[in-house]
Parts: C-alpha cells; structure tokens; sequence
C-alpha cells in the first residue's frame, strides 16, 4: 500500500500510522452535548466504499494527513493535510 | 565407475555443462548429475523415478512437473539445521554435496508401514476425518491431533537454529515483467529499448521459459539461440535488471509485488556474508504477467504411480536437461500438444510405446503407432510404472509395457496473480479453460498463454505489443515462429475412474469429489474444503480445473456456471525466514542504547528492555547475590546520601512558539497558562474520553519554551497526540513540536546530598541553593566549565532531588563525573527497581496505574482537572460512570504481618465475607518491598479507598492462591508531607 503524503510525495504505508476515522477533526464544543460528544468519541461507521481517515507520516515528516480511500478496491482517493482541512472547517 | 555410465536414461545434447560431474546423494545413495540439472533431472537420469509418499495414502509417487506447480516430488534438501523439508525436486539445483531425503515415508520410500492406509482407502475417503475423529470431543486434543499430526504433515523441521541470513530490499521500476519466456523477453526488448526502468523476474535460474524446452524455430533460427541472444542483449541494458531464481509471490496493492529472490539455494552454503534468501518489495508503475500456462492432467484409474508425468514435463527433461524418464514411453493425450511430446522424444532415440489420443481424428505418424479414439484405463507396476492398460476405439482391450507416459490434457493460463486482489478469471469455451478475468491488480496486464494466447508467436507478439501499450512506445519487431495455436479440448477424466487422482498433493480422488456432492458439498468452495481439493502447498496448480469439471458434470452445469476458487499469495511457498528477513533475536525490534549505557555495563549492571531501550535495573557489587540485596542497598543509599539515575529514555519534548502555554493548556486537563518562565508543573494528559494517558512534567525555560517530558513508553505516542492536537485541532496556533529524547542525556540525581555533589559540577555562576533554586524550579546552565545544561528541580523519589542533562555526547562522561565526585558522599548508581521501589514508597502513580483504564478521580487528582477550561478530555471525565459515589481511589496498602507478601493484580476484599467477583473493592497495581517500611508495600484502587484508612481487608489472588491481610493506608508511605524534596 502506498500513501501521497502531501509534504513527501508517495511513500510505503509503513511509513504512516493509522488512527481512524477522520470525523477527529470535528471537536464538538465543550458543551455540545452528549449526543455529539459520543458521535465524536465513540460511534463509528464501517463503510463499504468511501471513507475518509486520519494519518500520520509518523517516520517521515510528522503530517497529519486526511486520506480518502475506497475500502473495497483499496483505491486511494485523495491526501490532504489535516491542518489545512481543518482550517477549511471554520 | 564414472558418473555417465550410471545415468542410464541420460541423452544427448540439453542444455547441462557434461563437464562438470556433480555427486549428490537422495536417501542415503550416492549419485552424480551435471551443472545445470535439477534434483528431478538427475534423478531421473539415473534411473530414479520414486521420489516420494503421498501425505494421506502413502502412495508411491514421482515427479508429475518439471516446474514449481509440482505436487509430487517433494523432498527434505541438505541435512541438520539447513534441512529444509517439502523442497520441490524440480525446482532444486543440483549442487556438489547435494543431499536429499523422500517424505512421508517410514522406514524407507520403498518400503513404507503407512501405506497400509492405501488398501485401507475405503474409510479415509473425503470427510473422514471430519465423520470419525469427532468423539469424544476431548480425544481431539489428546489423542487424534497428535496422531493425526504424526503420521501425516509434509515434512519435519529440524528443531534448530536456521543457521542462514535473510534479507529484505526494495526496487523500483517502470515495468515489472513476471516470467522470462517469450511474452516476458519481447515485452523487456520492447520496453528495454524505449528507455524504460525494466525489471525482469523469473523463478527459473535460466531465461527463456517454455523456450528452453521446445525444439522449435524462433526467427528463423533455434529457439535456445534466439534466447542466448536476446537475453544477451537485454544484458546489455543498463536500465534493465534481469532477475532470476526470483519468484514473484503476490501482487499487493497500489503496484506492490512481493519477490523472493533465492541467492544461495543453488550453492552447499552461502558465500561468505551472502544471505541465503532475498525478500523484494517491488514498486512497479506498471507489471506485465508474462507467467505462461501449466499443461493439465487427465484423470484415469491408478494415473499417479511413479512414471506418469505431464507430456510438456517429459519434453523438459528430453531437450533441456537431456534426460528420458524411462527407455519406453507412451503418451496419453486429448490434444495435438501430446504428439510434439512422442515427436523429440522419438528424435532423442527413445522408444514410443504409443500415442493414445481421446480424439477419434489425431495427427498420424510414420515412426510410431497412434491409436486414435482410445484411452488409458489403468495402469499396473509397484513403486513405478509398468504397464497401461487402454481401451482402444473399438472397445477391445490392449495392455502397453512403458515405465513412463506422458499426458497432455490441454493448457491452463497460469492465472495464479490476477486473483491476488480478488480478480475473478473468465472462462474461456474455445481453450476450455479459465483466463484472466474481473479487475486485475492495477497497473498489470497479461500477455502471452497466461492471457490465453498459447502459440508462439502470438506470445512474442502479444509481449512486444503489451509493453508497446503500456508506455504508448514502438514494439520491437516480432521474430518468425510457429502461430497455430494448440487446439484443445476438454477431456477431464475417463469414464468409470474411481482411484483416480485430481490433486497428488493432498491425494484427492475422481470417488472423493463425487462423494462430496452427495453428501452436499456443492458450492465450489466448500468442495473445495471438505475434500481439501487444492488445498496443499501447490495450491492445485495442476489439479483445481479437474475437480471444478467433474463437479459441473455432476451437478449437470457448465463449468463457469460451477465458478472457480481464486488463488492467494504467495504463488509457491515462502521460507519464514524470507519473510522474518533479519528480524530475528534480538534484531526483532532496534535496541536503544542511552549514552551511559556503557559505562552502566562496565559498572556490571543488569539490564531490563523497557520499550525499546535497555535500561540498568540495578548495579550488583560484590558479595551481592540477590537482586534484592542490590535494589535495597540502592534506596537506602540514595535516601541516606545521594544516588543518579539514567532516566534519559523518559520522552522529552521540545515546545515553542508564542502560543506555546495556550497549547498544553489544551493538551493537559491541569492549567499551564500561568506557570511562570523558571518552573516546572506536574501534567496529567487525559485522551478525549476522559481515561489518563500520560503523565510527566513540563518546565517553561521561556515565555514561549517549554520542556515536556513523558513516560518512557509513551513518548512516542504522546508526541504522536500532541501533533494531532496542533495540526487538527488548532492549526492556526503558533506552537512548534520536536521530539529531543534522544538529543540529551538525563540523569536523576537524588538524596539529601544532591545538591553538595551538583554543587561541585555546577559552574559557580548558577546558584542552586534552596532559596535561589526551589522545588519546581527549571533552569539552563552550565556545567563542568561551560557546558551547556538543563536543570530540573523534580523529584520522583520524594528525596531532595534534580535532573540534569546534558547534549547526549557528554551523558557518559557527565556520569562518570558525577561518581567521581559524589565519592565523598557515597554517591551510588540506581537502576530502574530501586527507582521504581522509592515511586512506590512515595506513592506517584506510574504506568501499573495509568493502565487505560484509570481516571484523574481514581487517581485522586480530581481536582487538578480545570473546569475553567476547555482541554482533551475534561468533558468526558465528567461523565456519571466516572464519577460515582464508590469510585476506585488510589491508596496504599501493607501487610498486617510483616512478612506477607503483597501481590500486584491481587483483589481486596472486605475483612469477611465472600470471596468472589461480586465482592469485590479493588485491586493492587504496583508492589515493592520498602526498606523503609520494613516490610512490602503497594499501591491499589479501592472502592472509596480515601475514606477507608486504616480498614482491614483481605488481599486475595488466586492465581498465586494466596490470601494476606492488609490494612489501609495513604498511598505516601514516605514523607508524606513533602518536607523533603523541599530541602
């Protein structure tokens, strides 16, 4: 498997650390509720297709990165830097 | 006598250096080969066509191939610890000293007890083992397994130390090109000659595939002779690498291909300081499978007895390794292929009993006798063949004396790696056969007869064109050669067969698959499981498309109709130790050494891994001769005088930028906006569903610099988390991160005499007096006359306590100072045991209670959580269940008599009553024996434990089955009031 760290270019997947779900980005406001606070801790979707997660270029240059990929065909869709996504956000 | 006049069924010309006269021995008897043979050539050369037993019936069996999907020829190559259990005969390179054993056999492979399975055959058909073996269900483990086990299983390891290196290596390229044959070699020409990166792999140590073994015209010229050249001339490419003895074992994602590339398997041992096996991490922008097609069997009563070879195989040995497998020999056949075998095999001078051909209409031949229409019904010879019986087109019976036969069922694409990523092959009605199909690895495309084109020429041209396509180049010119495509047809099995064997490797039968419809099995993979149908190490290379025929004709469908199974990684079996590389022992992960770390060894210290590091666990001195005589003489020590320890493997983290204080206010759930430039705070992290992850400190050195330090565990993850918060939650926040731990060397230095002994290195410009330098102060300075320092006045001990560092090329040399000049005091070196004895005594929490399931309220740091604030987890430590009225608090506990000994994971109990989960009050997580106590100590989580001082309980394990009385009590079993550390 290979990922296109926006920094380094395309590298080996053992470079990277998976953590999960993209939705980390969305930091619910303290007093969210605890609807929204479960949705951002706990609950998860385990999609056939499309899916959207955070990485790092753990032993490359430390990027968070945002990986769209198919989790059917492996396919990697899109990498963005986690910062500029979220900066994107607000 | 010489070595040729022992090779009875050896012939002219092939393709082996007659020069060269290798002695080799197969069980236990002396033989000799050429350069350029395999085990199977010379074996059979020598007259040797029993190379081994079948797993389950013990049947005597020979080579069926004279390549990698072979089933039958499996031995154990070399001896002692390079033994080496189901190696492929046909694949092995002869070498000098070569020795072999057969498998699955005992005494001997002429003699074997368990053949007795074979006349027994009735009751070991498919499921057998499944109906029999289930009762009582405690003799699975006991008695059948090992049974089981015993008198099957292919092969036996050696039980010792691979005595060989393994290696690992990456290469990129534009075009990976899978097989060497004529697809394989115009593809690299076509690609080689455009410029591009070309990598071509094949698992043969020869170039040339299926052309080294045709006698035919390539270009006007012999095939061999255009393969010299034209690998001669991709030699030539600089940007061409030709790799043999490599094979290609699975095709991953993204233009990922696994190769394994044997560098020494051909030699008695490896040269010096050459690794045995290479495992590749191709990185291919564009792959080409050029793998060609493995001919298929037919299936007929008693088809496996030693003798009976694929026809394409006997070609092999006839043109490329010189060698016939017996001095007469029919053919049985369904197609034209079949005849081109008796053809060399007739030019080479052996006798050709018979072509027997399934087709009522077959070529004829003037030099031997071809019996149209008829078909082989069983065949006769013990531990070899004899003689064939054939029914010919007119029903009248006919027996042929031939000690080998040759057949040819048609061709199979050799699919095996466009399934790797779940590609489904199509079936073909003109070949009969399944080719290439569904969505192929990225990148791949396949020419040649793996994509179904099974003539020569169409395999150059479809090579040459691939490329050309692949890369929008010219082809090269396509040489000259034979374009009628082998007609094929499918004929699976004769009418009638029973003991007639699809897959040799795991001994299913024609009878077994039959039986497993009947009793249900009719989706393809369960077939496939019950009856273990291609299930063996050759992942039924040449057995799978038999047992998917009959099954279709069973169920009255059309093949495609039945489907297939598709093939996994690796395509032919992977050595562990190819895939462990050099990751073995102690290089199964780095070992980090801290720069003392020899200077610790010198002193004689015991060291413990602690993540990656090595770290002293406590330093023994003569007369010592218990660890605890060691650790206690340390903390006693160091709390009378002064004692240093190594703590530089304890994460740090630089932090800096004007946001700095505003990030780890968000980082820890403690508030960090406030401490002022010069001192130190402890910090508690929380993850974001309220749990502690981590504690440590963090020293502000400037308004917009401060020093984070974590645990040694967790210093790779906590930086990991404190990225995630800055890039994803305040990208904007002018705060940088770099991880330092390896840039200094740190050391505790800790008792009532470390200030004296820093006194003495500290240069005279820094006052570190307790008025000038408090607890929680943090400062850079210099030491020993100008070099630069970090000071830290932190104590974990709960003594009078610093850490200093120092840039990591001076940690020895720091340390050395520090014992010399703390000779005057006494000084001692502690390790990682008194350390953790005195943390114990002090009652600070460490990774036993941090343990992914403890709170800042367990922890009795509850109110260290700001509410004013918004960090990681604070909205989520506040959730009920963390919360409630008998939460678990951090406490201590002893022994009422002072020899108990308190157990870390016992539970506590009330003083009576039950002893059972439901009673439960908490646990002990850490416990030491304390010198100052007197006695053992630990710490626990104890259901309300603050309010329950002085409380008699039971502390009960019963993993160790013990049960002492302990009594409650803070977890500061050492100067509670904290007068110490602020001396």
């Amino acid at each position: 498997m290979r990922l296109k760290c926006p920094v380094c270019g395309e590298r080996d997947r053992r470079e990277f650390y998976y953590v999960g779900d993209a939705v980390a980005l969305a930091r619910p406001d303290p007093d969210a509720g605890e609807a929204a606070w479960d949705d951002y801790v706990h609950n998860r979707d385990n999609p056939a297709g499309v899916t959207r997660d955070l990485w790092q270029h753990e032993a490359g240059c430390a990027a968070w990165i945002v990986v769209t990929r198919n989790t059917v065909s492996h396919e990697i869709l899109e990498t963005a830097l986690a910062a500029d996504v979220k900066r994107a956000m607000s | 006598m010489s070595g040729q006049m022992t090779q009875v069924n050896r012939l002219d010309g092939g393709q082996i250096d007659r020069g060269s006269s290798l002695k080799f021995k197969f069980d236990g008897k002396s033989f000799t080969g050429h350069a350029g043979d395999t085990l199977a050539s010379a074996l059979l050369a020598n007259g040797v066509r029993l190379m081994g037993r079948s797993f389950k019936y013990h049947r005597p069996r020979g080579p069926l191939s004279a390549g990698s999907e072979e089933p039958n020829a499996i031995v154990t190559l070399r001896d002692g610890a390079r033994a080496e259990p189901n190696t492929r005969a046909t694949t092995a390179e002869l070498f000098e000293g070569l020795t072999a054993r057969s498998q699955n056999c005992w005494p001997s492979v002429k003699f074997d007890v368990m053949a007795v399975n074979d006349a027994a055959s009735d009751f070991l058909a498919a499921g057998f083992y499944y109906k029999t073996f289930m009762w009582p269900a405690s003799f699975w483990e006991k008695v059948y397994e090992p049974i089981i086990r015993r008198a099957a299983g292919l092969g036996a390891l050696s039980m010792q130390e691979d005595p060989d290196q393994y290696d690992k290596g990456f290469r990129h390229c534009d075009l990976l090109i899978i097989g060497a044959g004529p697809s394989g070699l115009m593809a690299a020409l076509t690609a080689g000659r455009a410029g591009k990166d070309v990598i071509l792999a094949d698992e043969d140590f020869a170039l040339g595939g299926r052309l080294l073994s045709e006698n035919m015209a390539v270009g006007g010229k012999a095939a061999l002779d255009w393969t010299t050249q034209t690998v001669a001339e991709l030699s030539s490419m600089p940007n061409v690498r030709l790799m043999t003895r490599t094979t290609v074992m699975g095709a991953f994602d993204h233009g990922i291909y696994g190769a394994v590339e044997r560098v020494s398997d051909h030699l008695f041992e490896p040269a010096a300081g050459k690794p045995r096996q290479i495992l590749w991490r191709i990185y291919a922008g564009k792959t080409m499978l050029c793998a060609g097609a493995i001919e298929r069997p037919i299936a007929f009563e008693n088809n496996d007895r030693p003798g009976i070879m694929l026809a394409s195989a006997m070609r092999s040995y006839v043109n490329r390794w010189a060698v016939t497998p017996a001095q007469r020999v029919a053919i049985f056949t369904s197609c034209d292929d079949g005849h081109r075998t008796a053809a060399d095999l007739h030019a080479k001078g052996v006798k050709i009993a018979a072509v027997i051909d399934t087709r009522s209409e077959t070529p004829m031949s003037m030099d031997y006798e071809v019996l149209a229409g008829a078909q082989v019904i069983n065949t006769k010879g013990r531990l070899g063949l004899a003689f064939v019986e054939v029914q010919q087109a007119d029903g009248s019976m006919r027996t042929l004396e031939c000690g080998a036969l040759g057949v040819s069922g048609g061709w199979n694409p050799n699919v095996h790696l466009t399934c790797h990523q779940r590609g489904r092959p199509a079936w073909n009605a003109e070949l009969s056969a399944f080719v290439p199909g569904g969505t192929l690895p990225p990148g791949m495309s396949v020419a040649g007869a793996a994509s179904g084109d099974l003539s020569t020429y169409g395999a150059l041209h479809s090579g040459a064109k691939g490329a050309a396509d692949a890369f929008g180049i010219k082809a090269a010119d396509v040489p000259t050669a034979a374009d009628t495509p082998a007609k094929q047809s499918a004929f699976w099995y004769v009418e009638g067969c029973k003991r007639a064997w699809l897959d040799q490797q795991n001994d299913v039968t024609v009878k077994d698959v039959k039986l497993a419809h009947q009793e249900g099995f009719k989706s393809v993979e369960h077939l496939k499981r019950y009856t273990t149908l291609g299930m063996a190490t050759d992942q039924g290379k040449t057995s799978n498309m038999g047992g998917l025929a009959i099954m279709a004709e069973i169920a009255g469908k059309g093949i495609p109709d039945v489907g297939t199974t598709i093939f996994r990684p690796p395509y032919t079996p992977v050595s562990i130790g190819a895939l462990a590389g050099r990751m073995r022992g102690m290089e199964f992960h780095p070992t980090r050494l801290t720069p003392s770390h020899f200077w610790a060894k010198e002193r004689g210290a015991v060291f413990v891994e602690v993540g990656n590091w090595l770290r002293a666990q406590w330093f023994p001195i003569e007369g010592e001769t218990h660890w605890r005589q060691s650790v206690d003489r340390e903390v006693k020590a160091t709390r009378a005088s002064v004692g240093v320890c190594d703590c530089t493997t304890l994460g740090k983290i630089d932090v800096q930028g004007a946001d700095a204080a505003t990030f780890l206010n968000k980082l820890y759930c403690n508030p960090f906006a406030k401490l002022a430039v010069g001192k130190v705070r402890y910090g508690l992290m929380l993850r974001e569903d309220g749990i502690a992850m981590d504690d440590g400190t963090a020293g502000r050195l400037a308004e917009d610099h401060f020093v984070v330090t974590t645990t040694t565990a967790k210093a790779g993850p906590v930086y990991q988390h404190m990225e995630f918060v800055r890039q994803c939650l305040m990208p904007d926040a002018d705060v940088q991160l770099i991880s330092t731990t390896e840039a200094w060397a740190q050391y505790a230095v800790a008792g009532p005499n470390s200030r004296k002994l820093l006194q003495k290195i500290v240069d005279p410009e820094f006052d570190i007096s307790n008025e000038a330098f408090e607890f929680m102060a943090c400062a850079n300075i210099t030491v020993c006359g100008g070099l630069r320092a970090r000071l830290f006045r932190i104590s974990f001990s709960g003594e009078m306590a610093f850490e200093i560092a120092v840039p990591s090329r001076y940690g020895d040399a720091l340390m050395r100072k520090l014992m010399e000049e703390g000779e005057e005091f006494d000084v001692v070196p502690y390790g990682t045991e008194a350390l953790g004895v005195m943390r114990i005594e002090k009652g600070h929490a460490a990774g036993n209670e941090l343990n992914g399931t403890t709170t800042a309220n367990n922890l009795g740091m509850g109110r260290m959580v700001s509410k004013k604030k918004d960090s990681i987890g604070t909205v989520l430590s506040e959730r009920a269940g963390l919360n409630e009225e008998d939460a678990l608090k951090l406490v201590g506990v002893k022994p009422l008599a002072r020899e108990d000994k308190i157990t870390a994971g016992g539970h506590l109990m009330a003083a009576d009553g039950p002893v059972d989960a439901a009673h439960d009050q908490g646990y002990v997580t850490s416990a030491a024996y304390s010198p100052e106590v007197g006695s053992m100590i630990g710490l626990a989580f104890i259901k309300s434990g603050d309010a329950r001082m002085g409380e008699k309980m039971r502390l009960v394990s019963p993993v160790t089955d013990s049960e002492v009385e302990v009594e409650v009590t803070s977890a500061h079993f050492v100067d509670p009031e904290g007068g110490r550390q602020r001396a």
